[in-house]
């Protein structure tokens, strides 16, 4: 369970994060939603320790991670996996090579298990076979099922995801969501999504919350999500039918 | 008078800059020195780095080695023959080439292809977010990319010198004694009388810091990189115009202290 407390972050005088409450339920997907420069990404880094606030706290599992030195970060982050919005892919390793990166690095498991279990993911992310392109012969699409793959490679309790249909085009954005779908439902662990597109949430989500102006202002189930009478959900969720529609 | 206030404000705001870009380079290099020392230490790393920044700059290094050599000989055979001192050519390709062209030209040259490299490679992997990627593996990024690349640079530029210092004398033995006649035997005696060793181990820690310098640089230029793909290129830049300014300021204070 991750829990996120009075979350605060400014960078100078830009306010980002203006007191986040969330509660983020385990093992399933919760889909942070809001528009582009709403902090989502920062919220998303602070929830993995990749930066500080500069008041709150963040809850993993009952540890609050914010007062984690770095070698006890680091240790906490092994419980991780996160698929970043580009996939950021080591672009002087092949596919085989980024996706046995954290075995290698982690585990002291054998090539010849490092190979079986790169190739089981690889297939898991609908890749199999393509141990040996690197990542400037991917797609978009390609690229981020390798990330996929690479963040479930240590088996993580809690994936991360940074926009992951961002920049795809439609059948290849729906591909990915069903992606995550599956996967989630497969491996039963907790999904964190952040997105500006309200249909990937409506598509994955079993929890969707809104970030605005630094503050989760409307969070809920889905259905639940749909029926809000906040007007800045009800703005933001006709804009994005709209913009589907054209 | 306001015209003035605001050229002190422009000068002081640029100063304020760079000291804080040099406080932020050291918190850098000890961050390097610390993990340095931390366990499990990365040899694999470390000697791709060694092949990248040392066996890679070889070519480069004999042919600029080989030329300065040459060109010394050159210069100082027509300054010395107009009082018949043609034998002391040797002596100041030797002294020139260890002392002072050997560490420095090496340095030049292993900046502009390997500590540009460097920038570019870990501004591209901060700007796509591989950085990020790593952190979020457990991975320290300081360790993972920066500690071998100081270590090797370290490690080889000394070794790029003392290549560039035998052929930069070779190359002004070449010109001295084949190409313009002077007396080998006395070309070589003067060089063995008037060149110490003391001469070469104080290059060859020269070319030790200088490696230290271009490195550091290269890496935090990467590692602090914003702004995108004009970023990387900014970065490339400034890198290898900072390292060359900072070696050859490091060269004077080397060079006061130790001769």
């Amino acid at each position: 369970m991750i829990e996120i407390r009075g979350l605060h972050k400014s960078f100078g005088a830009l306010k980002v994060l203006q007191g986040v409450d969330l509660h983020i339920p385990l093992e399933k997907t919760t889909v942070i939603l809001g528009r582009s420069g709403a902090g989502k990404s920062v919220l998303l880094k602070h929830i993995i320790g990749l930066m500080r606030p500069d008041r709150g706290k963040v809850w993993i599992n009952g540890l609050d991670i914010t007062r984690l030195g770095d070698k006890d970060l680091n240790e906490m982050r092994k419980k991780f996996g996160m698929l970043f919005q580009e996939a950021a892919l080591f672009d002087s390793m092949n596919v085989e090579e980024n996706v046995a990166f954290p075995l290698r690095e982690h585990t002291k498991l054998s090539e010849k298990d490092i190979s079986r279990i790169v190739a089981q993911k690889l297939e898991q992310v609908g890749l199999p076979g393509e141990e040996k392109k690197m990542p400037a012969q991917l797609s978009g699409g390609m690229k981020r099922r390798v990330g996929l793959a690479r963040a479930l490679v240590l088996d993580p309790e809690i994936v991360l995801f940074d926009e992951p249909t961002a920049g795809l085009d439609p059948p290849m954005a729906a591909a990915i969501e069903d992606l995550i779908i599956e996967t989630q439902r497969k491996l039963g662990r907790t999904f964190v999504v952040i997105t500006h597109n309200i249909h990937t949430a409506f598509h994955i989500a079993h929890k969707i919350a809104m970030l605005h102006e630094g503050r989760i202002i409307e969070e809920g189930t889905p259905r639940a999500f749909r029926r809000s009478s906040n007007f800045v959900v009800q703005v933001f969720m006709s804009r994005g039918e709209e913009k589907e529609v054209k | 008078m306001r015209k003035v206030w605001k050229t002190v404000n422009i000068v002081g705001e640029k100063v304020a800059k760079y000291i804080d870009e040099m406080g932020r380079m050291l918190l850098l290099l000890l961050d390097t020195i610390r993990w340095s020392f931390s366990p499990p230490f990365r040899l694999d790393l470390l000697f791709q780095q060694m092949d990248r920044v040392g066996v890679r700059s070889v070519l480069v290094v004999v042919l600029t080695g080989t030329f300065t050599g040459m060109v010394l000989a050159l210069q100082s055979f027509h300054a010395t023959r107009g009082f018949g001192a043609e034998t002391m050519v040797g002596v100041a390709v030797a002294l020139s080439m260890t002392r002072e062209l050997g560490p420095v030209l090496t340095s030049f040259m292993v900046a502009g292809r390997a500590g540009s490299a460097m920038a570019a490679e870990i501004g591209t992997m901060r700007i796509t977010e591989q950085i990020d990627a790593l952190f979020t593996m457990a991975i320290n990024p300081v360790k993972y990319l920066i500690v071998p690349r100081v270590l090797a640079s370290i490690v080889v530029v000394p070794m790029l010198t003392i290549i560039a210092d035998f052929v930069g004398i070779v190359g002004g033995y070449f010109m001295g004694v084949t190409v313009l006649g002077i007396n080998a035997g006395s070309y070589v005696a003067n060089m063995e009388k008037y060149v110490a060793l003391d001469d070469i181990y104080h290059g060859v820690i020269k070319a030790l810091v200088f490696g230290l310098i271009l490195s550091i640089i290269g890496c935090y230029k990467g590692y602090t990189t914003t702004g995108g793909a004009v970023g990387v290129g900014r970065a490339t830049t400034e890198s290898v115009v900072l390292s060359a300014i900072v070696i050859l300021m490091a060269n004077y204070l080397l060079t006061a202290a130790m001769f």
